[in-house]
């Protein structure tokens, strides 16, 4: 099960940020390659694999995306709370505004609402864990645009915590790959 | 947010974030004895600064308890509205 604490993993920060960014940085909310997409592929992979290394990795790296998640949100949160319907307008937010007012939403930089087709779990350990081992580094990618994206030291920051932290997630995930398949070598050979 | 309060905070943060990165590594390495002595120090550490916070505070967990005639739980501000 899980408990909620209520604080944010790391401080999200919007300093000057262009309230434009806002329409960039949903993608890491609701997009292919975001946190929401992330959280609920490993937790759910983790229902079908076979060792405890992977069911706890899969458990504790899907647990930290729901945190990762929080820190967008927020970012949303901030950069539009106190913006005008003009001003959301110019910046590209006018149809959110119609269907969302400022509220989020699980959607991607366009608009498109979250789908499970940007996830997949096949039941074979190998082929998820590649997969998870491909969305880590989209996600990395995903945060090194937004880094490019935006002028504002305080966002960067923040977004490069993030990205780090799909790094660190690629390496855990690489090793449970290797013990997974020497776990699948060794019930061959018995 | 008080200055005070936020430094607190952030050094909670700090503690928790070496924990959680030792237990990510121990998921995938969960013989090695020096990382669960170093994970249980800093679970140790994050106890101890969080019990300062939560007495100060307010709760961060819904199973802290505090003083008050009130549910503080609920009190403001949320993660998403404090300036960071």
């Amino acid at each position: 099960m899980w408990i909620y604490e209520k604080k944010l993993q790391y401080p999200a920060k919007v300093g000057r940020a262009n309230l434009k960014m806002a329409k960039y940085l949903i993608t890491q909310y609701g997009g292919p390659d975001g946190e929401l997409s992330a959280a609920l592929r490993y937790l759910n992979q983790r229902y079908s694999m076979p060792t405890n290394v992977t069911k706890g990795i899969l458990t504790d790296i899907g647990t930290e995306e729901l945190a990762h998640l929080e820190i967008i949100a927020t970012l949303v949160y901030k950069l539009v709370k106190d913006a005008s319907v003009a001003e959301l307008k110019a910046a590209g937010l006018g149809s959110h505004y119609a269907d969302h007012d400022r509220a989020l939403f699980y959607v991607d930089a366009e608009g498109n609402p979250w789908t499970a087709a940007y996830i997949q779990a096949k039941g074979d350990p190998v082929a998820d864990l590649i997969e998870d081992l491909a969305a880590e580094k989209k996600a990395e990618a995903t945060y090194q645009w937004l880094i490019d994206l935006t002028d504002d030291p305080d966002l960067k920051d923040t977004l490069n915590y993030l990205r780090v932290r799909e790094i660190v997630h690629f390496q855990r995930f690489g090793e449970a790959l290797d013990l997974v398949q020497e776990h699948q070598a060794a019930k061959k050979i018995f | 947010m008080l200055r005070e309060q936020l430094e607190l905070l952030n050094n909670i943060k700090a503690v928790e974030f070496t924990a959680l990165e030792l237990n990510l590594y121990l998921d995938t390495h969960p013989t090695d004895q020096r990382a669960i002595m170093d994970y249980n120090a800093s679970v140790q550490e994050w106890e101890r600064l969080r019990a300062i916070y939560v007495e100060k505070y307010g709760p961060l967990l819904p199973t802290d308890i505090v003083e008050g005639s009130s549910w503080r739980w609920i009190e403001g501000p949320w993660p998403w509205e404090i300036d960071y």
